[in-house]
């Protein structure tokens, strides 16, 4: 009698409270966690191929992390209610706990990484830039100018340490997204102790693929050379990643499958239902399957350059949107079956609405603009790196 | 000395850090009333708060003071245990000023299907209908009695 629901639903779980805005929500901190800890490869396990997107990593990994938390704040009736969580955080809210994970990542790890990295090319950009630029990056040398070989050296070691610390700083804000779905216990689609991992492994290769992405794609709008080397390199790490993310994905299925808990046949008609196309089409088959079968053919046969060039974006790009289609399917999927496992509902998305498609599409697209204003405040490119000033 | 010289940098991020974590402190402390988490994990001043809001809610005994046809009416059907301000909705207003503040009547078109739309979630034993082929259109109180809802 109601509308999109069939079978039998408790009153409360016709309606989904959980939106499109909080699918975005895991999907952006994945990608914040991935393109850092591929920034981390070069500096901590000295991979010497990814150097080209070691910077432009860390600067994507900021621009997604600062727009991190504003799905969740357009998600709230009462946004400026949410900076009483920092005041007053209650230990038993896991989202509030969420607060200082992020804020523990944005401030000590994050910033400070990208600021003992770029330092010499801030207090250069401070010396010879006139005007307004002066005074920004004048603010930003904090008040030194001291860019001598032993300070630099002190950086060096010391921004070792910040992305040493910084590792399981990412794997926890991911992890720790994960923790949020996963400890839900009335919740069977969610409540596993592997979604903290899987979570993780999934935002490696998203957030892997979005830097390889990025570089390609700045390559090309700078119509700079790109660096195989590193190209086939990240793509190597990206099919790792990937290879793992997907073992760990059919344990859980597999796992779930050999159970078969009270909860499996309802899930499992859903799956073949109402998430047959996310879940099955989208996520597995081409955001998963294809990309991995690309990947591993450039590991496997020799192809030219340009073949492996287009390999690498394609599969990338898959990836994107088949681990866009994960979190879909966790945090809508969560939603649309009964506790009862007798019913399901529907999930519409609105359009101009303020947990709508317009305000997703745009915070999709806040990340790049933010992109590229680090870009011009702070330029990732190697070839113009400052060599101690 | 000289690694002091060549960190000076170093020193700058962590006042800075600090320098965020004494303002938080500050403000959490200026914000954060003092005794908040006597009672709980909120701040005792908002029971007062809530205990200021204005009564909405009139309670039937007051309604079956006055209107003793419809409460007769009510209390000899099957709507017995349905409160007045149940389809009346809070009704304080009216009761602290009669003369002024006339309720106006509910409507019968979305009020009944309300509680009587048929729903696979309700009980068995709770009387619905699928009101749209069960009225065919037509008002419920063309046939039920609000009060008394048998034919
Ligand atoms: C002090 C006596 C008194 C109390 C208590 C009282 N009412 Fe009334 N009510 C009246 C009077 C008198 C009228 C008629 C006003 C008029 O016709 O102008 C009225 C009118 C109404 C009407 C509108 C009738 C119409 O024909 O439009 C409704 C509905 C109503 N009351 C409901 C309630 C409910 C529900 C309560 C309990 C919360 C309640 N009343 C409590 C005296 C009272
Ligand atoms: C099941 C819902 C329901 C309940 C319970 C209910 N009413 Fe009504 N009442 C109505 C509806 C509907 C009307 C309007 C009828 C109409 O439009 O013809 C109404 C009309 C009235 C009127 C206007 C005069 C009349 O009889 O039409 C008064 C006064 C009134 N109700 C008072 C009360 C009081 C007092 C109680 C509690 C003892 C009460 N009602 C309980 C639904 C209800
Ligand atoms: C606040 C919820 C509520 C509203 C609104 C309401 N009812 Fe009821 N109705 C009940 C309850 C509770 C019963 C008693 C059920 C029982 O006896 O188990 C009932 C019983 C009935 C019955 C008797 C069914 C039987 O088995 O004899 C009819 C008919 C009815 N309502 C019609 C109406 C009509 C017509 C309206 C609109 C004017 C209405 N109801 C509005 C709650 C409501
Ligand atoms: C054309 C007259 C008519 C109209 C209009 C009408 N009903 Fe009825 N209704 C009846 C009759 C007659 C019965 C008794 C049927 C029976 O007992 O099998 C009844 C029974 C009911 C019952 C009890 C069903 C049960 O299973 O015990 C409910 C509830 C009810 N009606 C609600 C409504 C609601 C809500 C509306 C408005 C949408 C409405 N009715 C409009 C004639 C009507």
């Amino acid at each position: 009698m109601i509308n999109g629901v069939a079978g039998y639903m408790y009153p409360n779980e016709v309606e989904l409270q959980w939106s499109l805005l909080i699918v975005l929500y895991p999907y952006i901190t994945g990608l914040v966690a991935g393109a850092f800890i591929l920034a981390s490869l070069e500096r901590v396990f000295k991979v010497e191929e990814v150097r080209p997107t070691y910077r432009l990593a860390l600067l994507t990994a900021l621009a997604f992390l600062l727009v991190a938390p504003l799905p969740l704040q357009l998600h709230l009736g009462h946004p400026e209610r949410s900076f009483e969580m920092y005041l007053t955080p209650h230990r038993t809210s896991a989202m509030a706990m969420f607060g200082f994970v992020y804020l523990w990542y944005l401030m000590v790890v994050l910033l400070v990484e990208i600021w003992l990295d770029y330092r010499a090319d801030i207090v250069h950009q401070a010396q010879t830039r006139t005007g307004v630029m002066r005074w920004i990056y004048r603010a930003l040398t904090l008040g030194s100018q001291n860019v001598s070989p032993a300070s630099r050296r002190i950086d060096d070691k010391v921004g070792y340490v910040v992305t040493v610390i910084g590792i399981p700083s990412a794997f926890l804000l991911h992890g720790y997204v994960g923790f949020i779905f996963g400890s839900v216990k009335a919740n069977p689609w969610w409540s596993t102790p592997l979604m903290p991992v899987v979570f993780l492994f999934s935002a490696m290769t998203s957030g892997i693929a979005a830097v390889l992405v990025i570089y390609v794609g700045s390559s090309l709008l700078r119509r700079t050379r790109i660096d195989m080397r590193c190209l086939d390199a990240v793509g190597k790490y990206l099919f790792y990643t990937f290879v793992i993310d997907f073992s760990l994905e059919m344990l859980d299925l597999v796992h779930r499958t050999y159970e078969a808990d009270e909860s499996f046949r309802s899930l499992d008609f859903m799956v073949h239902t109402r998430l047959f196309i996310s879940q099955i089409v989208v996520q597995i088959f081409l955001g998963t399957l294809l990309p991995l079968g690309l990947l591993a053919a450039t590991q496997l046969v020799r192809f030219s350059d340009a073949i492996r060039r287009r390999i690498y974006v394609g599969a990338s790009l898959l990836t994107l949107v088949g681990i866009f289609a994960m979190r879909w399917n966790v945090v809508i999927g969560g939603q649309l079956f009964s506790k009862s496992f007798l019913g399901y509902t529907t999930y519409k998305v609105e359009f101009a609405a303020r947990e709508g498609l317009l305000p997703a599409l745009a915070l999709m697209i806040l990340p790049f603009v933010l992109l590229l204003v680090l870009v011009k405040l702070l330029p990732p490119w190697q070839e113009q790196e400052v060599t101690e000033g | 000395m000289r690694l002091l010289r060549e960190a000076g940098h170093l020193v700058r991020v962590a006042l800075v850090l600090a320098a965020g974590v004494v303002l938080f402190l500050i403000i959490r402390n200026a914000v954060v009333p003092k005794d908040f988490g006597r009672y709980g994990h909120f701040r005792p001043e908002a029971l007062g708060v809530i205990r200021a809001h204005p009564v909405a809610f009139a309670g039937q005994s007051t309604c079956v003071a006055c209107h003793d046809d419809q409460a007769k009416e009510r209390a000899a059907g099957k709507h017995a245990h349905v409160a007045c301000e149940a389809c009346h909705g809070p009704q304080a207003a009216h009761v602290a000023d009669i003369a002024n503040v006339k309720p106006a009547l509910p409507d019968v078109a979305t009020l009944c299907a309300r509680c009587h739309e048929k729903n696979a979630a309700k009980p068995k034993s709770f009387p619905q209908v699928v009101t749209a082929e069960h009225s065919g259109g037509v008002a419920c109180n063309t046939c039920h009695k609000p009060h008394n809802p048998q034919i």
